[in-house]
């Protein structure tokens, strides 16, 4: 060990986040983490580190910088209020399977569970938020909790990890080896497929007449798209995509025919009940998707593509569950089935989308209204990127609008936060995504309620200079909400009315370009002016109060229940 | 239907697991009626036996979440029929005639005389030592514990075996 140097255990956290390959970490510094934040100082023209406004936007921008490029996000905060904020983070990567590693300070060993100042049980309060977590106590340990804690986050199932570290361990003194993790005994990241499921796949798929493919984010997050392409092609199904599963697969994909779940859209939302079999690849039958999942799919036999053993059989039942990686799983049984052609059966579905366009689309496109939509604005947009650019949403109906009404001819191109539903994940997310992707444009679409919910982040960008093109779609109100209680509440709309500060000066505060549109005639040359900005820019557009997103099937009920209006 | 079930764990011995592996029960809304922890027969894996009451599927949905924590190496879940299991349980008493012939009758061992009580212990099911304990209540139980089940299954291999 002679040729082992000796550091603090601060500079071996910055040696062990760039040996694993981490070129941008987001955080915030303060008391317990501030021997790391000195390291760093020493570091800093190899380690790009964003200073946002508050860590929950750190966590965000980590996790859409980790969406968008596939990499790890890294998250760099103190102890106690400074790690508690980015719990929301934490939860909301849980959920959508998004690779972090948060590195958070901790008091001195010697005052752990005193009540010290700024000490919080991070350990005991992220258990159930995060894939696994770690407290380290002596310098020596560093390495190799940050080496596990990077093997668990992005291995198999994706996921957040968190390494709570004490402000002694930072400073002490001790020789640095990094080993990369390869294995752990008990954790079997990638379960290897079995040939008997395989074929047992195989022979449904080419029994069947009426199957489709519900394409998950699993595809995504196992790089997975060209295996997905070449079983479409060899198999002829028609596929559907989750919410986090959109831009799998180019939106303008031949056997494409729409997104899944509440406001998704007709065609797969009725069709999944005429199937007679159902192939998941990577999705986990989330109850925003299956509505009623005693209804879901309910003639149909189910095969499961998943990673995650414990999601199968988990809402609805599999006949087939074929276990392990999507991007080792879907090959094989490209090779077993026959090349087949569904045309006739897809043909149904582009009727259905007829219906679709004639009860709905066609009115939020192309509005005979003096109010703006805002299907209309985010259709703009599309046309404006020529469906290149990362779109990111905040969470409402603005979200779904932009699922629905977004083009995607790349993958990894719609970043949203699915499971946890986070307002305020727009904003944040998206900085991170432009700076994962800076050769991208990357557009936001959030609503006037949750721009304002991590809207610091501003700030950020002006000092960041991330060059993120902002959408908000004003409406007054807290719309999805709104859009419930009128639907649901006999329209007591119980604060969900917002009286909103004036963003051109919030924009111009932050040195942000702005604009702001009323009227229809203006609204193609600023979405342009959006489009072919240089720097970050805010367009703030004007829509009907009290606009709603439709088709929607209520939550729990069966997809024969949808509402047109 | 809801029934007992007995899930024996296996995990690393890392600190915080048990509370892992509880906070799915929480999550799921399964009650612990009782647990044990202890080193299994490979050291430092550690082997969990939790009793709980609800139905099979959720029992069997919250055994695919606890195996999928990191330090958890792999999970079962028995029905009572497809195990043995036995609890033991400590009782302090006076002394007393009654108690000397209950101490025959039930064969239960005596760990300790002091001058003014004994302390009594009787392994079994857990409605065997209830029982017990009703049985002793009329003369005065100062104190009561019981260890919790701990269960074998009925194969004849360690369970662990083929997973490291």
């Amino acid at each position: 060990m002679e040729n082992t140097p000796v550091i603090s255990g601060s500079e071996a956290v910055i040696r062990s986040l760039l040996a694993e390959g981490t070129e941008t970490v987001f955080g915030y510094p303060g008391g317990t983490i501030m021997p790391v934040y000195d390291a760093l100082y020493g570091y800093r023209e190899q380690l790009n580190h964003i200073l946002v406004r508050h860590e929950q936007g750190a966590v965000h921008a980590a996790e859409g910088y980790a969406r968008v490029s596939g990499k790890t996000g890294v998250c760099l905060v103190t102890s106690g209020p400074g790690s508690t904020n980015t719990v929301t983070g934490l939860a909301d990567a849980l959920l959508d399977s998004t690779p972090l590693v948060v590195v958070s300070g901790q008091v001195g060993s010697a005052l752990l569970g005193t009540d010290a100042f700024q000490e919080t049980n991070f350990i005991g309060i992220t258990q159930a938020v995060t894939k696994w977590n770690c407290q380290v106590k002596r310098a020596a340990d560093i390495p190799a909790a940050i080496a596990r804690a990077f093997y668990i986050a992005r291995s198999g199932r994706p996921g957040p990890v968190v390494v709570d570290i004490t402000k002694d361990a930072q400073q002490e003194r001790a020789p640095f080896r990094y080993e990369k993790v390869t294995q752990i005994r008990s954790y079997t990241p990638c379960p290897k497929p079995d040939r008997d499921q395989l074929a047992e796949a195989a022979r449904l798929i080419d029994q069947a007449r009426r199957p489709l493919l519900l394409v998950g984010q699993g595809i995504l997050t196992g790089g997975a798209e060209e295996e997905l392409a070449a079983f479409m092609e060899k198999s002829g199904i028609p596929a559907a995509c989750t919410l986090l599963g959109l831009s799998a697969l180019p939106t303008d994909h031949p056997h494409y025919v729409g997104m899944l779940g509440m406001h998704g859209n007709y065609a797969p939302n009725i069709k999944n009940r005429e199937c007679d079999l159902l192939i998941a690849a990577g999705m986990r039958f989330d109850d925003r998707v299956t509505g009623n999942p005693k209804q879901f799919g309910a003639n149909a036999k189910i095969i499961h593509l998943e990673i995650d053993p414990s999601e199968v059989n988990k809402i609805v039942r599999a006949d087939v569950p074929v276990i392990g990686d999507v991007r080792e799983t879907l090959p094989l049984l490209t090779e077993l089935i026959g090349r087949r052609e569904h045309e006739a059966w897809i043909e149904e579905f582009r009727a259905c989308y007829d219906t679709e366009y004639r009860k709905v689309i066609e009115s939020e496109l192309f509005p005979s209204t003096s109010a703006i939509r805002m299907g209309e604005v985010v259709y703009r947009a599309a046309l404006a990127f020529d469906a290149e650019a990362v779109i990111v949403t905040d969470v409402g109906q603005q979200q779904m609008i932009a699922a629905r009404y977004s083009r995607f001819r790349k993958s990894r191109s719609l970043i949203t936060s699915g499971g946890l539903g986070t307002m305020g994940f727009g904003l944040p997310a998206a900085i991170g995504a432009k700076i994962g992707a800076p050769e991208r444009e990357v557009c936001l679409f959030a609503g006037d309620g949750g721009f304002q919910m991590n809207i610091q982040e501003l700030c950020t960008i002006m000092q960041t200079g991330a060059a993120v093109k902002m959408v908000v779609l004003n409406n007054g109100f807290l719309g999805m909400v709104r859009q419930w209680q009128e639907l649901f509440f006999d329209r007591r709309y119980s604060f969900t009315e917002m009286q909103n500060p004036d963003f051109g000066l919030l924009a111009q505060a932050n040195g942000i370009p702005y604009r702001r549109v009323e009227q229809r005639e203006e609204l193609e040359e600023a979405v342009k002016q959006l489009a072919e900005s240089k720097t970050a820019f805010l367009l703030e557009v004007k829509v009907e109060q009290e606009g709603n997103v439709f088709p929607m099937v209520p939550a729990g009920a069966a997809v024969s229940e949808i509402r047109w209006a | 239907m809801e029934q007992e079930y007995i899930i024996t764990i296996f995990s690393e011995n890392s600190k915080g697991l048990l509370n892992q592996v509880t906070t799915v029960f929480i999550y799921r809304d399964i009650n612990i009626e009782s647990i044990t922890a202890s080193e299994s027969s490979v050291g430092g894996i550690h082997q969990y036996t939790i009793v709980v009451r609800s139905e099979r599927e959720k029992v069997e949905k919250a055994a695919r979440q606890i195996e999928k924590k990191i330090d958890v190496l792999k999970v079962y879940v028995f029905t009572p029929e497809e195990v043995v299991q036995q609890e033991i349980a400590l009782y302090k008493v006076a002394h007393n005639k009654d108690v000397e012939k209950l101490v025959r009758e039930q064969h239960v061992r005596i760990l300790e005389v002091e001058d003014d009580c004994i302390v009594l212990e009787k392994t079994g099911y857990t409605n065997e030592t209830q029982a017990l304990f009703e049985l002793l209540k009329p003369y005065g139980v100062f104190q009561f514990v019981r260890s919790g089940t701990v269960a074998v299954s009925r194969y004849n291999k360690e369970l662990l075996e083929e997973y490291i």
